[in-house]
């Protein structure tokens, strides 16, 4: 039997503010233990929770760049369950009424040897606010765990997503394009080693063809893209052998150990997931206003897909230039530097990608540690487009720059890379050559294509690389077919 | 819906309350109780009707986004019964 899978996320964003969702406790990231745990953190008796505005904004932000509804009214509901790090007893979370409702994140699946590249909607079902509970630290003390409540009350905003993926390839180009896009509009930092931004991952398999759900498990706190993919291709593994085998799939909550690459059911007692709900009546309804929403607007960024579609045309970018380029804020932002320093677009793309972003990736850098600055790559790429150099010798520039020469001129002075381009010079220089080479100038002559080539590349040898290409051939054409 | 005592003791140990037979048995009474008045309730005809979230009809008021607390970690650690390394210490918690 052919199988399969539906997955669907659950993503929470942790969001960009100073401070805690209901308090001003500071929300900053690696303080002491419990330095930044106030009264409402710590759930001293008789405190009461007020709003933080910047939670709302970030969510009514997200919520507009994913097409959502944006209902008039939401609702804090209370999540009821007990655990040393959420001394409330209960997590402010929303249930019934969410912020925001539904919405639309168009992914980019990668080709594979199989498939090619292809786009697909994925459906947002809702995305909701609540607090993060505290952290709980085993081991510092024996038999003792540690309880840190600087955590505890850092807003987040749970994404979820409707069971609409079909392979670990389009759950992970999810989940790297919603990464993109809370940073894209500053509401998460994005940070996964810090659990700025985590996923859990509902796998279910079932015959293809059938339209019933399977039962599904949930792969709990995902931090990395790679063990999301590991993560999936196991648990998918596991499930259809469990089914082939005759078994059943219980519904359960699953850790993945990156160690061992296996997925393994968490014990949890019958009913634990019984959060009997309410609303919280500390916390009056939320309002969201039309006003609310237009100030956000005119706050909002140039969405990644707009970009795309302006780079495409604008600058006649192929697609998959744009959506390279647009694959994050800062780069397309640099990219937008470099042609505003008077860079050709199309030789500032494939520098910005094959030389700037291709070395920052192998250095595991950001582009903010580009030690080549936008201005500096586009005088490169002045001189590359204007003759001065080849495309070939702009790459040993590059180098000398990458390192820390930065006047491009005086690299290529140094390295003494200059283009020839006087006919003159290159004339005598084909000269040489045909008379070096008269057996070529015979094949040429008897139909051969490919000897031509062949002369080019001596010529080119013979000027040690430094001669215009375009010249050469011009000249080397009018010579033999004179 | 009719309650048994069998849900009463599972509420009571999701909230985490003891309690004995007799207990048991009273408070099935009582819910009991306030189920059958929501049953009249319901009956009460509510279409077009918004449902309240809350007693008062006003919206939530915003904070703005400023830090206000500062470190009292001293003070609110004398209450714990036991602390260390900046940790509020509990018995093992291990899932």
């Amino acid at each position: 039997m052919e199988w399969e899978v539906v997955i669907g996320l659950e993503t929470h964003a942790q969001l960009k503010t100073k401070t805690k969702i209901f308090s001003g406790a500071s929300t900053a990231y690696g303080a002491e233990p419990n330095t930044q745990a106030c009264e409402v953190s710590t759930a001293l008796p008789g405190v009461l929770p007020v709003l933080n505005k910047e939670a709302v904004e970030c969510a009514i932000k997200f919520g507009l760049a994913i097409g959502a509804e944006l209902p008039k009214l939401s609702v804090f509901s209370r999540k009821n369950y007990f655990y040393p790090d959420l001394p409330k007893g209960y997590q402010i979370s929303q249930f019934e009424l969410p912020i925001v409702g539904k919405g639309k994140v168009t992914i980019q699946v990668p080709e594979t040897k199989n498939q090619p590249a292809y786009e697909k909607v994925i459906g947002i079902t809702r995305a909701h606010l609540e607090e993060d509970a505290g952290k709980s630290v085993h081991g510092a003390v024996e038999g003792m765990s540690g309880i840190d409540l600087n955590r505890a009350g850092t807003p987040l905003l749970e994404i979820v997503t409707e069971p609409d993926m079909r392979s670990a390839a389009e759950a992970v180009a999810y989940a790297k394009k919603l990464h993109e896009l809370v940073q894209w509009i500053d509401i998460c930092d994005g940070n996964m080693q810090e659990g700025s931004f985590r996923c859990d991952v509902n796998v279910s398999v079932r015959a293809k063809g059938t339209t019933e759900l399977g039962t599904r498990r949930e792969i709990k706190n995902l931090n990395s893209f790679k063990f999301m993919q590991q993560a999936i291709a196991y648990e998918t593994q596991w499930q259809i052998e469990t089914l082939e085998d005759g078994g059943t799939i219980e519904q359960a909550t699953i850790l993945f150990n990156p160690d061992t690459g296996e997925t393994k059911a968490m014990r949890s007692k019958e009913g634990a997931n019984d959060y009997r709900y309410f609303p919280d009546p500390d916390l009056l309804p939320l309002e969201v206003t039309e006003a609310d929403k237009a100030r956000v607007q005119a706050d909002m960024p140039e969405l990644p897909l707009a970009m795309k579609a302006r780079f495409e045309s604008e600058y006649a970018l192929s697609a998959y230039d744009a959506i390279a380029i647009t694959s994050s804020r800062a780069v397309a932002g640099y990219f937008v530097d470099t042609i505003n320093a008077g860079g050709d677009p199309k030789l500032a793309a494939n520098w910005v990608m094959g030389g700037i972003t291709a070395k920052l990736n192998t250095e595991g850098k950001s582009i903010a540690d580009s030690p080549i600055d936008a201005a500096t790559l586009a005088q490169l790429v002045k001189r590359i487009s204007d003759g001065t150099i080849s495309n070939n010798a702009g790459k040993q520039v590059f180098e000398a720059m990458w390192t820390g020469g930065l006047d491009v001129d005086a690299i290529i002075e140094e390295k003494g890379l200059k283009q020839v381009s006087d006919t003159g010079a290159i004339e005598a220089l084909v000269n040489e050559v045909l008379a070096a080479n008269q057996a070529m100038v015979e094949e040429y002559k008897a139909g051969k294509q490919k000897a031509f080539n062949a002369l080019v590349g001596q010529t080119m040898k013979a000027s040690k690389g430094k001669a215009n290409p375009a010249q050469v051939n011009q000249v080397l054409k009018k010579k033999l077919d004179a | 819906m009719a309650l048994t005592i069998h849900d009463i003791k599972r509420i009571a140990h999701l909230a985490r309350i003891e309690i004995n037979d007799s207990e048991a048995d009273k408070t099935l009474n009582k819910i009991t109780g306030i189920l059958t008045l929501i049953e009249e309730m319901e009956a009460v005809n509510t279409t077009g009707i918004i449902p309240m979230s809350h007693s008062q009809d006003v919206v939530q008021r915003l904070r703005e986004d400023v830090v206000t607390a500062t470190n009292q970690r001293e003070t609110f650690q004398k209450n714990a019964p036991t602390v260390g390394s900046g940790l509020y210490l509990v018995p093992q918690v291990i899932e």
